[in-house]
């Protein structure tokens, strides 16, 4: 993957100084919301997967990470002034997980899902798929970051989580394997970072929030609420993206990217809310805030970028 | 290396291990390991991963494993 396209005045800038190899800070104040979002996401990049142009030495070069820093520090006030602040009430793990299910299901927003299952077309699908891949192709990777931060009974239930995600082993059973098979049977791109020019700020923003929590060891709590949001409110809309996709005469394969995930996800909603969030929970009751603001934000974030998408469709119709 | 399980029974401290079997309040059942599971009509399921959910509120679409069914009915109706 080539750095990406920029968006205004300081990625431009951010882009052309990484490709050299003597990186100057960029004091350039972003132009828009997107300028500041495709730079940040590109520097996280950085730390999964890189740039064919940029050297793989760059992910720990000062001059980046100075940028980087203000830009996922805008990213993190942005996020918690979104939210309001939430005392937790549960002591014990399993207290604390049936809080943060209830927690989950008190949020309510639009959903893609549904107007997949009922009413868009396959062009419309397709443009999702898209926008969707620049997560799905690196899925559960930003977690994995976490691993290393948790004591033993959290790290273990991650751990069991994060296996099934990766395939129990098997790389065809892999999900962002699945994925690159479900996005190659309907012709789509399947290489890494294939359609990030075209993916809207909501999507970058998702992006880059679960980067920002994987990659700091001080919002780990805002990482794994995340990850049981994310997971909470999987299985049913998997399974109305998967009769969408049938009712469009899609690819098997990719209809069976979403069917893997009602089953998978009924697990790891369960592991992430008790085992792994509630266990956190109570033996750190600091993060226990942040495990309910990073479960806010997965959801918030969720909702804008569908109803930027449903907004779209909406007015094509 | 014991032959015995370092999850079963009674932990060094007296603590209990890891459970096998665990009953998720107003939700599945989880089960870690390899087992088979009879459905309502008697059909046998074999687990496909590390840990499966099997559906206790008797609405999942894809049975015997849970879909996560359970959180759209009423509180009273949830196992």
């Amino acid at each position: 993957m080539l750095t990406p396209k920029a968006r205004g005045a300081l990625s431009a800038a951010l882009f052309e100084t990484m490709r050299s190899s003597d990186p100057r800070v960029v004091d350039v104040e972003p132009e828009s919301a997107d300028d500041a979002a495709i730079a940040l996401w590109a520097l996280f990049e950085l730390h999964y997967r890189g740039f064919d142009d940029v050297e793989d030495g760059m992910e720990w070069h000062p001059a980046l990470l100075t940028v980087r820093h203000r830009l996922a520090g805008d990213l993190e006030r942005r996020l918690r002034e979104r939210w309001a602040p939430y005392a937790v009430e549960g002591r014990t793990a399993a207290e604390i997980g049936s809080e943060l299910f209830a927690y989950i299901e008190g949020h309510d927003g639009p959903s893609l899902a549904r107007a997949v299952q009922s009413s868009a077309d396959a062009d419309q699908v397709l443009d999702l798929l898209r926008w969707r891949s620049v997560y799905h192709l690196k899925e559960a990777d930003p977690t994995a970051w976490v691993v290393p931060r948790l004591g033993a009974r959290a790290k273990a239930a991650l751990m069991e989580l994060q296996f099934d995600e990766y395939g129990n082993g098997d790389p065809e059973r892999l999900h962002h394997r699945l994925w690159e098979r479900g996005m190659e049977a309907v012709g789509l791109r399947a290489d890494y970072g294939a359609y990030v020019d075209e993916a809207p700020l909501e999507a970058l923003e998702q992006n880059n929030a679960m980067s920002l929590f994987g990659l700091s060891r001080a919002l780990r709590g805002a990482a794994l609420g995340h990850l049981a949001a994310f997971e909470a409110t999987s299985s049913l809309p998997s399974r109305r993206m998967a009769q969408g996709l049938e009712r469009l005469g899609m690819a098997p394969e990719l209809v069976a990217y979403y069917t893997e995930h009602v089953e998978a996800d009924a697990v790891h909603e369960q592991l992430a809310a008790r085992d792994i969030c509630g266990v956190l929970a109570q033996e750190e009751p600091a993060l226990g805030p942040d495990v309910f603001f990073g479960a806010f934000t997965c959801l918030d974030l969720e909702d804008r970028f569908a109803t930027h998408v449903l907004g779209l469709w909406e007015a094509a119709a | 290396m014991s032959a015995e399980r370092p999850d079963s029974g009674a932990g060094s401290g007296g603590e209990p291990g890891r459970a096998d079997v665990v009953v998720c309040p107003g939700g599945p059942l989880l089960l870690r390991g390899d087992h088979l599971v009879e459905d309502a009509e008697g059909q046998v399921h074999r687990t496909r991963r590390p840990v499966s959910a099997v559906c206790r509120c008797g609405k999942s679409s894809v049975q015997p494993w849970c879909d996560g069914t359970h959180k759209v009915l009423p509180p009273k109706l949830r196992p």
